[in-house]
């Protein structure tokens, strides 16, 4: 009775479907106030004087500022510069300066309006370009967060000796993650002193560790509880952590329970986005269109603070050289401070951004190449035993080819490129039609040494009336969490998938499994889950016990458990020898596997209002093995429809540094009409080290639609844009721009 | 002023401009109907009123004064769930589940007004319900498989 592999229901599913999931709005706390933020307008400046207006009833509301923080004002995270509240100092739009609580939500709100902040505006960074330029010194001397330096052989040998020379330039914008539920919070402090927070979120031990330091209370007063989560997608990473310390600070000051969740204006424009970037390449070819050199520059937009902007560059360079084979890489990149609000995570984690770019520059190579790109492709990709621009030979789980040649032929790709050639001479017909293709690469897991330092911790319980528990910290956000790690663990111990239940991501009971992100939880912490599984059945064999029936479960809990109410066998995370990373160089084994995805993006363009229309998307991906194809299905589905969105229509309006379209009124996520019809095959080339040979999937569908759609319209129109999203008037413009050139 | 809420009648004696979504939530302790925007965009907070898919972050209580209200609470329960719901799980309609509510009750209403399992027609339904996890394809195969009647709906 095998599960893994088997498309078990979602084990919180009925819940969901019948509205009894009870996310963080739903979750009614007696004598609850409902918390407020007062933000900043200006970008960069000091804060002269708050003012309170008289007359107002101020003593029916609690009052948080930066002053009363009893431990540190900071919201801990990588590095130590980012605080909870404003004092004084102010660097983005939106910047949290003050917190009110009222029973009343909407008193709560109007408070608001009758508080006169006075600044001192200094005159803001707002470009990347400014930032290096150091218009004005916002982080350190020189405005860089983090740089990288990649260098794989001689890059200037490479270019001496090549036949084709390509270069491109390549820039994409911020994206909002726009998961439906926004984000929210409650708190609340237990007679014995712990504060505890319940809420929405991916990662509870990020949150637990910011409460330790802005509290100065040991771990074990510290609680940290997930609630069911309307999405994540990165936008729940790292902000939580902030609305936590917020919501925590008023209930400790007001002595009652606070509830603080944000409407969607408020969450659109305040909370993190995905990096801007501009990536720049140049490669050298020989005459064949065998890469001899990657030249690559990557900048990112990191926003006012350092958050994680440094791991989404180190994701983000590692990918930018893609799944291919070249003897000389190297690739700068940095990211830099500007006054807008900090840019955090979002699925993918910079990897789409430099995956735009290098996929892209792949068809521009191949226009100066003269091949298509299809055999520039295949005459570059990763084979087992190819070396990587880190240097790492990959021995294993390689599923390039398979998922690029699947693709091609399910596709009817090189058939399409000639028909639809043929379409676009025909000046008669309304529209234009295009295919486009992409390749990509996804490492699953922590960047390089990022897994050691994790050290995360997962495991299985028994209680003594028998019930079998996964003890993780990864939180279920819609991605099947729960499901996957019971299919896990059922198969480890070797019982049916209904025996086994998941704990709730509550700081209390569960170990810090580390964050839910970077396609880490099937492979790494399922990883963990089966051998915890695998440590109890041990045990258990030891005791001449084999679970066949629910009364061995029962023997067992009294086997295991003894006098206590509970056992639990965890286990913690243990680098693989043959792993080695040099964090200092860059070199080494970036991460342990990768997945890889191609897609083909066929499309067309309606004539007289430049608008795109998706027609099939077709791709293939190499995940290792779909623990739950239903649920790895949705992954890549999902994924790729945020892909689309985009490619096509997500735009972050920025007006002095701050998003002024931050409603879905304006800010346009693909609905059913815009996504197409996709046809998804999963490949598996299995992983040794992942459990039953899982590699990650969350993030990697998120790669490919940027890139292929890009093509694809440039083919369409017989344009050359390199920028993201391709809306109707950026393609119009384009149009014009050929033509004049013409 | 009387409303009838999947079924029973119901009163309510707050204000009157108070939106349905927070009578239902706050005051009938219906916390099934979601709101994930407060401005007609996203359809979680959909509700039936009289059988027609409504934003219910968008209308006044009084508005739907006497009328017949159905939220997601009116479909199924765990142990037992409707045809629809059953299509949900077997076909992965439903992931983070916050736009789940919503999705459910608009295509009650197309599966009670005899609307078609055809994609297209489908995705055209649900174009009023954002879901930022799935890509829709997954909640258009539920939703066809109910109108099929394979686990869920009338066959017709
Ligand atoms: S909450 Fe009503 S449409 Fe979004
Ligand atoms: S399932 Fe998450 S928004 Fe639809």
């Amino acid at each position: 009775m095998t599960s893994v592999g088997v498309s078990h229901r979602r084990k919180e599913g009925p819940e969901k479907l019948c509205g009894l999931a009870k996310y963080i709005d739903d979750l009614s706390l007696p004598g609850c106030l409902h918390g407020v933020t007062l933000r900043s307008t200006i970008n960069c400046g000091t804060i002269k004087s708050i003012d309170f207006e008289t007359g107002f009833p101020w003593q029916e509301y609690v009052r948080v500022s930066a002053m009363d923080i009893p431990g540190r004002n900071l919201v801990a995270l990588i590095e130590e510069d980012q605080p909870l509240l404003a004092d004084r100092k102010v660097m983005h739009p939106h910047e949290p300066i003050l917190l009110l609580a009222h029973p009343d939500r909407a008193k709560a709100y109007e408070a608001l309006k009758h508080i006169r902040v006075q600044y001192e505006a200094l005159e803001p960074v707002l470009t990347m370009e400014d930032s290096l330029a150091v218009k004005r010194a916002l982080y350190k001397e020189n405005n860089v967060f983090k740089s990288f330096l990649i260098e794989k052989g001689d890059i200037v040998k490479g270019f001496e000796s090549a036949r084709y020379t390509v270069e491109g330039e390549y820039r994409v914008w911020h994206q909002e993650q726009a998961y439906i539920e926004n984000n929210g919070m409650a708190a609340w402090v237990e007679p014995d002193g712990t504060v505890t927070v319940q809420g929405s979120m991916q990662c509870p031990y990020y949150i637990h560790k910011a409460l330790v330091k802005i509290f100065g209370l040991p771990e074990e007063k510290i609680r940290v509880i997930q609630s069911a989560t309307g999405g994540g997608f990165g936008g729940k990473e790292e902000y939580p952590s902030m609305i936590a310390g917020h919501a925590a600070l008023l209930a400790w000051k007001a002595k009652k329970p606070v509830k603080i969740v944000y409407d969607r204006a408020e969450d659109m424009p305040a909370t993190t986005k995905r990096h801007p970037a501009i990536v720049r390449h140049k490669t050298a070819l020989d005459k064949n269109g065998k890469l001899l050199a990657q030249d690559i520059d990557v900048v990112m937009d990191g926003g006012a603070y350092a958050t994680l902007s440094s791991v989404v560059l180190s994701r983000g360079t590692l990918h930018a050289a893609g799944p291919y084979e070249c003897p000389n890489v190297r690739v700068r990149s940095r990211v830099v401070a500007t006054n807008t609000p900090p840019n955090g995570a979002f699925r993918g984690f910079g990897a789409p951004q430099t995956l735009f770019a290098v996929e892209l520059h792949m068809e521009k190579i191949a226009r100066a190449v003269k091949i298509d790109s299809l055999t520039l492709r295949r005459r570059n990709l990763w084979k087992e035993g190819s070396t990587t621009a880190t240097g790492q030979v990959l021995s294993e789980s390689v599923g390039a080819c398979e998922a690029l040649e699947h693709t091609v032929k399910k596709s009817g790709y090189v058939r399409k490129v000639k028909e639809y050639a043929s379409w676009n001479r025909n000046a008669k017909k309304k529209t234009w039609k295009g295919v486009g293709l992409s390749l990509v690469h996804h490492g699953a897991g922590f960047t390089g040494s990022g897994e050691v330092y994790l050290a995360s911790k997962a495991g299985l319980s028994i209680t003594e009336d028998g019930r079998l528990q996964v003890l993780a910290a990864s939180t279920e956000i819609g991605q099947g969490t729960n499901t996957m790690f019971s299919q896990i663990a059922a198969d480890a111990l070797g019982v049916p998938f209904d025996w086994v239940e998941v704990e709730n991501p509550d700081t209390k009971f569960v170990p810090n499994s580390g964050p839910t992100v970077a396609s880490r939880t099937t492979m790494v912490v399922g990883g963990l889950v089966r051998r915890a599984a695998l440590a109890m059945k041990e045990a258990l064999a030891k005791e001449g016990l084999v679970l066949k029936t629910p009364s061995d479960v029962k023997k067992a809990a009294k086997l295991l458990c003894g006098s206590e109410p509970i056992r639990r066998f965890i286990v913690q995370y243990e680098k693989p020898a043959e792993i080695v990373w040099d964090d200092a160089t860059y070199k080494g084994d970036a991460y342990g596997a990768y997945a890889y995805a191609a897609l083909v993006a066929d499309l067309e363009i309606d004539k007289t209002t430049f608008e795109v229309k998706i027609n099939k998307l077709t791709t293939a991906q190499d995940i290792g093995k779909a623990v739950n194809p239903l649920l790895a299905e949705g992954q890549i589905i999902g994924g790729t429809a945020q892909g689309v969105g985009y490619a096509l229509l997500e735009h972050c309006v920025y007006k002095d540094g701050a998003m002024v379209n931050g409603q879905f009124t304006n800010y346009i996520i693909p609905t059913a009409m815009d996504t197409p019809a996709m046809d998804v095959k999963i490949v598996e080339k299995p992983y040794s080290r992942g459990p039953f040979g899982a590699k990650g999937v969350g993030e990697l569908p998120m790669d490919t639609p940027g890139p292929a759609i890009a093509a694809a319209v440039n083919f369409a129109a017989g344009v050359w844009i390199t920028e993201l999203p391709l809306l109707p008037e950026r393609i119009l413009k384009a149009i014009n721009e050929t033509q004049g050139q013409r | 002023m009387k409303l009838k809420v999947n079924g029973k009648s119901r009163s309510f004696a707050g204000a009157p401009f108070k939106r349905l979504i927070e009578v239902l939530r706050e005051d009938f302790g219906l916390t099934g109907t979601k709101e994930g925007c407060g401005e007609g965009e996203c359809g979680a907070c959909t509700v039936l009123v009289d059988g027609e898919p409504v934003n219910s972050c968008l209308i006044p209580v009084c508005s739907v004064e006497g009328r017949r209200i159905e939220t997601v609470e009116s479909l199924g329960n765990p142990g037992k769930l409707s045809p629809l719901q059953e299509a949900f799980m077997e076909r992965g309609g439903a992931q983070c589940g916050i736009c789940t509510p919503g999705m459910l009750m608009t295509a009650t209403a197309w599966i009670k007004g005899g609307g078609s399992a055809a994609p297209g027609a489908i995705r055209e339904c649900l174009a009023g319900n954002l879901c930022r996890c799935t890509g829709y394809q997954h909640i258009v195969d539920s939703v066809a498989r109910a109108v099929k009647g394979k686990g869920g709906g009338k066959r017709r």
